[in-house]
Parts: C-alpha cells; structure tokens; sequence
C-alpha cells in the first residue's frame, strides 16, 4: 500500500542522461583533483614524490637486492652489509618459543595452532552458539595440558619457560577474552540504578584507569606477594595475565558506556514496556545495539592490548618481543637489531592489522539493512 | 475547578468492570507538579481518546499506567495489580498492557517479524514457530505481512508504526496504551495507521489513546477525557464533549483545535 518510499531512482524523464564532460572523469581528472588541485598540493606532491625516490631504492636494496639469504653466516653478513635473514632462520624457533625445552617445541607450536582456530572460529557469525563456549574450554584446556605437560606422558614445563608468541597469544587472547563479559558487566554496573552497584563500578573504573599499566604488573610481580601470608605462592604469570584483565576490563568498560549513551532512551522503553526484564533488555535489545556502535573503540583496545603484553618483560616474561631481544644478546649475533625488530614488528602488524580489517567487516555485517 | 468536577460527572464511568483503576494519583517532575488528583477508570473494552493542550500531562499520565512513570502518590491498580516499586508485578503488568509509542521505538538491528517475535518467546515463553506464526498473522492484519523479513530502517514511517502496534499485539495485552501514535508522521501516512486502530477498536480492544486526531475521537471513542495543567479537567462522550463542552478551558481547547 505505501511502497512509495523505496522504489529506487528510476529516471523516466523526457531528457537522456549524458556523459560527464571528459575532463572530469578518468585518471588525469583523477591526478588533477588529488594531487594537484592547488599549488601548495601540488608542491607536496613534488616533494614527497622525491622524498619516496630517495628512501625506497636504498630500503629494497637492503631489505632484498643486497640481503644476505638464509644460510649466510654473520660474518659475511656483516662484511656485505644489506639485510642478514640468517638471523632470523637461526633464531626463528628461540624467537617463537623462548627457552621451552627443545625438543619439545612442537607443544608451544600446537598452540599457537589452537589458539588462532580458536579465534577464527570464533570470527564467523554462524558459529555464535553456546557451544563455542565449550569449544573455548575445550581448546584453552588442552593449551593447558599441552604447555604445562605433566599428565598423558608429557614432561613437565615450569611456565617461567614459556616465551615467545604463545606466550604472547596466551596473554593476550585470554586476557581480552575474560575482560571483555567483565567489562561489559563493569559499564552496565555504572549505569545501574542501584547506587551501591554504580559507586563500586566507578570507583573501580577510574582507580585502574588512573594508574599506568607497568605500575600495574609491578605491584602484581612485587607488591602482591607482600600481603599474602608466607609460604603462599602465586604464579608470576597468573598475576600478570590477572593485572592485564583488570586493566582491560577498564578500558573497554568505558568504550561500551559510550555505546550504551549512545542508544535512545525509546529503545529502553520499548523492551520495559513489552515486560522484558532487565536482563533480557540488556542482552536482547540495549547490549547488541550498544557493542556495535562500541567496535572502533573497543578495537582500538584490543589492538593496544595485544601489543601492551610486551610490557611483561619489565617482570621477566619472555614475550615475543622479549625474547627477539634475548637472541640479540647472543654474542654471534649481536647488532642485528634491524632484522629482529622487523621480524616481530611484521609479526605484530599481521596480528593487529588483521583484527582492523576483521572489526571493519564485521561492523558492515552488523549495521547492513538496519541503518536509515 | 469545581465546575470542571460537575461537568466531568455529568455522566458515570465506566459502565462495567474496571480493568484500570486510578485514584488520587499526584506525580512531580522535580518540583514540577505533572498530575494532580488522578481519578480514572477504564472499563474492559472501552476506548478512551485523551487531548489538551501539550504540557498537560496527558502523555505522563498513560506512561504511568505501565509504570514507565512513577507516581508519588495515591494508588494505580491494573488488571488487579497494584503497580508499586515491586518489579515482578510491574513485568506482570507490562505484559498485559501494550504500548504504542510516537516515534515507534521498533528495535533496528531486528527484523520486523523479530522485533514481533521477541516479547512472545522470552517473556511469554511461546515456542518460536508459534510465535512466528502469530507474529504473521498480527503483520497480515496491519497490511506489512510481505515486510516481514526487512529491518525497521527501510520502512516508511506509516509502516513503522504499523509493525510497533502488531509487536504489541503479539503479546495479547489486554489493554493498549497509544502516546501520540500519529504525530511524527507525515500527513498522507496518518490515515493508515488510524485505519488500524479503528480496526482494533471495531474488534473490542481496551484502549486509551493519547491524540489530537478529533476526526478519530469523534467516530470511534467512548469517552473522551480533556486534561490540562496536570488535571482531568471534563470527560465526556465524544458528542456531548465535542457539541457542549462544560468548561471555559475545553471550549478554548476545541476552539484552537477545530477553527483553523
């Protein structure tokens, strides 16, 4: 009856549509109106097309015209000069798995397998089920039994071993994946009605929030270990993934109270008004709506997070950061700072930049049909 | 205000068994002083349409029946729920009592026949497909059954509103409570969503409708009731209302209304 609305653009009038005058379609009209649309612009241009010309022949010699290929040993290398990836094929498995035991490296690797599945898995919308929870459980308990061993004919591995990027997967995906429900409960407990809850919540929020984050795992490495009653050991690294979730949790405590703001009070009044409880208004209407408009900011945290796991070094974690600089400290290997810091910092790149362009599709997904 | 009590007891209401009782309601905003002295009950099948001028309290005062307002004072019992802080009745009485906001509040990362859907299966406790299927046919009688599958955001208007008075439908409430449900439209769709509350009305539905559409009163209201300044000030039927208005304030009311 009212299809009115969305019939599409169909012209039917009495006057042919033309082409745009050519000059301004195609790649010159392209040039002129983004490059050089104005002198100053076109000024920049000039300068940072020489800028390029200067940096980037010498930066593809070393990196490979003039690099030494696996294989070559240091000397050489440092006689030649140009980019030694023999560094990084030779320390390739200290790199990944820090001091775990040798020859049973295969373990910290498996996980590493786990643990990315784990994560895929979990990228696809179809598998939002409750038993991706249980896979989640499945899969940490054998990154558990694989790491620490102990049990079904595995040596033990004290987890002061660990290193490398399990350990760094480990912290960061664990860490994010308790963070996240806590922070979702922190940012509704600050917008409760409930002033005791609220109180709690705020004062939570901005206490974490207001200290740096190595002040953190510092007071978790040495501080803690004060009030707890002599004999009593926690885990160093149990304290530290712990200080990293508080932190978190924080963090994105805040990003999702900018989503909750964000969503109409009519959207509240229509799930009370059609007798939801809280719970189901929160999880069913406000929650959904609410984490979608929060994905840049709580992206933006996990991104940082991911790579804040580096600060466990400051209380002797060998995360993968920590133990590229450990290799370096081998004598046969010393100076080739450029190789190791561009290893990991592509490493890094890959993980960071492909949960960007995850968290882009992902808000398409979301926001496709219902946006006016 | 005496004169306006004598007017608004020029005839008794309601005629048969209340379904909604105020009594004595008073409601502050603050030190804003929104409802005084609240008397209204609402008969089971009636259709009340309340007007005045906007400040009045006319919308307060329906959003209080399902305690999406509180009031401070005196008693608002529905369906024979007393509505107080206790939350389990005030579910127990949202369920019953359906809404019908002015800007639809449909729920945007649903589709129409979720947004149906949703209330029936986690507060009802339908199975999906029963609720599916009724949802369809509340769709088909608001004439948007083949829009079942779109989101709210690509419909116009008229169709939003349309889908909001059927996802209230779909939980079988007992009363519907109408703020406004026509003001934020664009004129020509106004007609199509009147067409499903007359319709409503014609099956016998309980309900309380605040609007400025007379037209509406006029042909299908039982009772009209004329708030302003946070009182019931007359109420009427809609022929001795619109023909002989008792109070100075309802005859300025209709005046401003009618002659433009």
């Amino acid at each position: 009856m009212t299809d009115n609305v969305h019939t599409g653009n169909v012209h039917t009038g009495s006057i042919p549509d033309e082409r745009p005058p050519a000059n301004t379609v195609g790649p010159v009209a392209w040039l002129r109106n983004n490059l050089f649309n104005t002198w100053y612009n076109a000024l920049l241009t000039i300068l940072i097309a020489w800028l390029l010309f200067k940096a980037i022949p010498p930066l593809l010699d070393w990196l490979i015209f003039s690099a030494n290929s696996f294989g070559t040993p240091p000397q050489v290398c440092r006689q030649e000069g140009g980019a030694c990836w023999t560094f990084v094929s030779e320390k390739l498995r200290f790199v990944m798995f820090g001091t775990f035991p040798y020859d049973e490296q295969w373990r910290p690797l498996i996980t590493i397998v786990i643990i990315i599945a784990l994560v895929l898995a979990s990228c696809d919308r179809r598998f939002w089920k409750p038993w991706l929870g249980l896979l989640w459980i499945a899969g940490l308990t054998a990154v558990g039994v694989l790491m620490w061993g102990g049990v079904l004919g595995l040596t033990y591995v004290e987890n002061t071993l660990w290193g490398g990027l399990p350990l760094t997967l480990m912290l960061s995906v664990v860490g994010l994946s308790v963070a996240f429900p806590a922070s979702v409960l922190l940012a509704l407990g600050r917008r409760s009605q409930l002033p005791a809850i609220r109180v709690i919540s705020v004062t939570y929020i901005e206490l974490i929030r207001g200290v740096p984050l190595i002040s953190l795992l510092f007071m978790a490495s040495v501080m803690f270990p004060l009030f707890l009653p002599t004999g009593v050991n926690f885990d160093k690294l149990l304290r530290a993934q712990i200080a990293f979730i508080m932190f978190a949790a924080a963090y994105m405590a805040e990003a999702i109270r900018g989503g909750l703001q964000a969503i109409p009070k009519g959207q509240y009044e229509a799930a009370d008004a059609l007798g939801l409880n809280y719970w189901q208004a929160m999880g069913k209407i406000i929650l959904p709506q609410a984490l979608a408009i929060s994905i840049p900011p709580l992206v933006n945290t996990f991104i940082s997070f991911f790579k804040d796991t580096s600060l466990v070094i400051i209380i002797g974690l060998y995360d993968l950061l920590g133990t590229a600089k450990a290799a370096l400290s081998d004598p046969a290997w010393r100076g080739f700072y450029r190789e190791a810091y561009l290893f990991i910092g592509v490493i890094y790149w890959v993980f960071c930049y492909s949960m960007s362009k995850y968290s882009q599709k992902l808000e398409r997904d979301l926001h496709r049909g219902h946006r006016r | 205000m005496t004169m306006a009590q004598t007017a608004g007891a020029a005839r008794t209401f309601p005629q048969g068994e209340p379904i909604i009782q105020c009594q004595g309601v008073h409601k502050w905003y603050g030190e804003f002083h929104v409802l005084k002295n609240i008397d209204l009950s609402v008969a089971k099948g009636e259709r009340i349409v309340i007007c005045g001028p906007s400040g009045s309290g006319k919308s307060t005062m329906i959003r209080c029946l399902n305690r999406l307002e509180e009031h401070q004072k005196g008693s608002i019992i529905v369906d024979g729920i007393e509505l107080t802080g206790n939350l389990k009745n005030i579910e127990l009485v949202r369920r019953e009592v359906g809404m019908v906001f002015q800007h639809f509040n449909l729920f945007p990362h649903l589709t129409v026949l979720e947004n149906c859907t949703l209330a029936p299966i986690w507060v009802r406790k339908k199975p999906k497909a029963e609720a599916e299927e009724m949802a369809m046919r509340y769709l088909k009688r608001v004439r948007i059954a083949e829009q079942a599958l779109k989101y709210p955001g690509q419909l116009s208007g008229g169709q939003q509103q349309r889908v909001a008075i059927a996802r209230s439908l779909c939980m079988s409430p007992k009363v519907m409570l109408f703020d406004e449900p026509t003001s934020a439209l664009d004129p020509e769709m106004v007609k199509e969503v009147l067409d499903v509350m007359i319709g409503l009305a014609e099956d016998g539905m309980t309900m309380l409708c605040v609007t400025h559409e007379m037209g509406f009163a006029k042909s299908v209201a039982d009772r009209v009731i004329f708030m302003d300044r946070g009182e019931i000030v007359e109420q009427n039927t809609p022929n001795e209302f619109f023909n002989s208005p008792q109070s100075e304030r309802t005859k300025l009311f209709l005046s401003q209304i009618l002659n433009h």
